[in-house]
């Protein structure tokens, strides 16, 4: 699905390489952890999955794509299948949760009968029905964080890459969004995450790469965060929040979870039983199912390898 | 769903960026009407031109009784130099004169004493102070010059005259008129592409979230720059309808109600003229928003 083949990142010329010959290839329905310190390259090797960046040196196939060779004029059918979620959330603040999400359909021309469909059913399914009508500065962390996961999904890509996605979160929060991911990465989505969170990556045990000043230094599946004081010798066995732009990190402060998270992951956690049973019953009448019943199908072929 | 969405943006957009909207507005609207007013000017003198020359004549004075010019050192024109100077404009000048009359003095003191039955400021004439003269009518009245050269310096010929001399003055005042109109359009219009230029970029920062994400969940570039384009051309159309307003208006009130009645010898620009130049202003305003558009959107923004 994403292929790296010896790929080079030099930002400008003299200064270090972010990405230094970085080989990485991620199958179809796969879950990645992109761990590193900051400035390790994490955060260019998504821009380079986005084609945000071009590389200095290899080749970065992404669906089937060689993105060395795509003409710009085609990138925006390549960011159609790729959804994309920020720490910042990155929402409009003049525009209501639901304005938000539609937004990004409008935006590739989708018609209104579909809009009207899909997003209630995502909001429903990220664990937001009910908060159509609220404006972002409303909402707790966690909910705006499950709004720009609906707006990165609900043109159901194929690859959601999600940069510290639980980075301006507290660990009870971030456990919900991580659920959420997991589901998505379930419907036979593949997920790409960049994070810091250790607690996060030793609780999913799902394939760790991690990226140290812009080589891949370790790359297992199943696999944990690591030790944290050699991949952020810095801080030291403490974890952080890594926030781009602030060079001193912070203590994580445990903070009670918000209830609105606590309703949210509970009402999301309903809906996506709600519609396995859907699909059990019916298995390829909506898209969403369709996607879900096609990922069991991966996910057995998996097993059985 | 397309085009209402783009309109929708569109339309907050120019909310949001109101003020410098209205500025836009205002300065295509004064440079339009500038450029407007230079085209109307130049269709004026046309229309003045097409009916003046149609009238007027080169005059070719004979030599009087008297005269102190060289070539009328043998006295007054006699029968003979008349022919010779009839001789030359057949042979010579046989493209460019269409019709020849020749008025003797007699028929010039008619005219005299029809125009001036007092006397002209006072004095009493009579026939022998009057010219005899050809009158020649020019297929193209613009080539006197050639007649002139023809002609001047023959003996027995006093004077060439263009009645068209008598309307230049009149002429090099509009063409400077227009030529100052076209100045100060052409420093309006460039104005008007700088703010043009800034409320486009203006909109785009503080669009830059929503953009971003466009361009995120993967809107196309035009999809994404459509709204900034149109929002430059709907400011700068507004203002083009403005100034075919004004101009119209003005065509209305002070020529076709107020000049027309005062000085009404004269066939004057209409408001159908200024309909003719609508066409070309609002094109000139489109033209205008494209250009700078593009030139900010290549600029400033690429995926």
């Amino acid at each position: 699905m994403i292929r790296f083949e010896n790929v080079s990142k030099v930002y400008a010329r003299g200064a270090r390489p972010a990405l230094d010959d970085v080989s990485v290839d991620v199958e179809r329905g796969e879950f990645v952890f992109l761990v590193g310190a900051s400035g390790s390259g994490k955060s260019t090797f998504l821009r380079l999955v986005l084609r945000e960046e071009r590389p200095t040196g290899g080749r970065v196939y992404v669906a089937g794509r060689d993105l060395t060779r795509l003409s710009s004029w085609r990138v925006p059918a390549l960011r159609r299948g790729i959804g994309m979620v920020f720490q910042d959330f990155r929402l409009l603040p003049n525009k209501s949760v639901y304005e938000n999400v539609a937004f990004a359909l409008q935006v590739i021309g989708r018609p209104r009968h579909v809009i009207r469909t899909t997003v209630p059913e995502v909001l429903e399914w990220v664990g937001l029905d009910g908060k159509e009508k609220r404006r972002p500065h409303e909402l707790s962390g966690g909910e705006q964080q499950r709004v720009a996961i609906a707006r990165a999904f609900v043109n159901r890509p194929q690859i959601l890459l999600a940069d510290e996605p639980t980075g301006n979160l507290d660990p009870t929060t971030s456990l919900g969004i991580m659920r959420l991911l997991d589901r998505i990465n379930r419907t036979g989505t593949t997920v790409v995450m960049a994070t810091h969170d250790d607690e996060i990556v030793n609780e999913m045990r799902r394939r760790v790469v991690e990226l140290s000043t812009g080589h891949v230094v370790r790359d297992e599946a199943d696999a944990v965060y690591g030790r944290r004081e050699e991949i952020l010798p810095a801080v030291g066995p403490v974890a952080v929040l890594d926030a781009p732009g602030r060079d001193v990190p912070v203590r994580r402060i445990t903070v009670r979870p918000e209830p609105g998270d606590v309703a949210a992951e509970r009402a999301s956690e309903e809906a996506a039983e709600h519609l396995t049973e859907d699909i059990e019953r019916e298995p390829v009448s909506e898209p969403l199912e369709e996607r879900s019943s096609a990922m069991s199908g991966a996910a057995r072929a998996t097993e059985e390898a | 769903m397309r085009l209402q969405f783009v309109l929708a943006e569109v339309l907050q957009g120019l909310r949001r960026n109101a003020t410098m909207v209205v500025s836009v507005i205002l300065v295509t609207f004064v440079s339009l009407t500038f450029v407007g007013a230079a085209a109307l000017l130049q269709m004026q003198v046309t229309k003045l031109k097409g009916d003046w020359y149609d009238l007027v004549e080169v005059s070719v004075f004979l030599c009087p009784e008297g005269s102190a010019v060289p070539t009328c050192a043998d006295g007054e024109a006699g029968d003979e130099q008349v022919a010779a100077i009839e001789d030359v404009i057949d042979t010579e000048l046989g493209d460019i004169v269409a019709t020849t009359y020749f008025e003797t003095k007699e028929e010039a003191f008619e005219a005299f004493e029809a125009r001036y039955p007092d006397g002209y400021q006072g004095t009493q004439l009579t026939v022998d102070d009057m010219q005899a003269s050809f009158r020649l009518q020019l297929a193209d009245p613009e080539q006197y010059q050639v007649v002139d050269d023809v002609l001047t310096g023959r003996d027995g010929i006093e004077v060439v005259e263009d009645q068209r001399a008598a309307f230049e003055p009149l002429f090099v005042a509009l063409n400077r008129a227009s030529i100052v109109a076209v100045g100060l359009a052409g420093v309006m219009l460039l104005a008007a592409a700088l703010l043009i230029t800034t409320t486009i970029r203006l909109s785009a920062v503080s669009r830059r979230r929503e953009t971003g994400i466009m361009r995120l969940v993967g809107a196309s570039s035009l999809f994404v720059q459509l709204p900034f384009m149109l929002e430059g051309a709907i400011a700068a159309l507004v203002g083009a309808v403005l100034a075919v307003v004004g101009l119209w208006l003005a065509v209305q009130y002070l020529v076709a109600d107020w000049l027309a009645r005062s000085v009404d010898w004269v066939d004057y620009v209409s408001t159908t003229d200024v309909l003719t130049i609508a066409p070309l202003l609002l094109a000139v305003a489109v033209a205008l928003a494209g250009v700078s558009s593009a030139v900010t959107l290549y600029r400033s923004s690429r995926v």
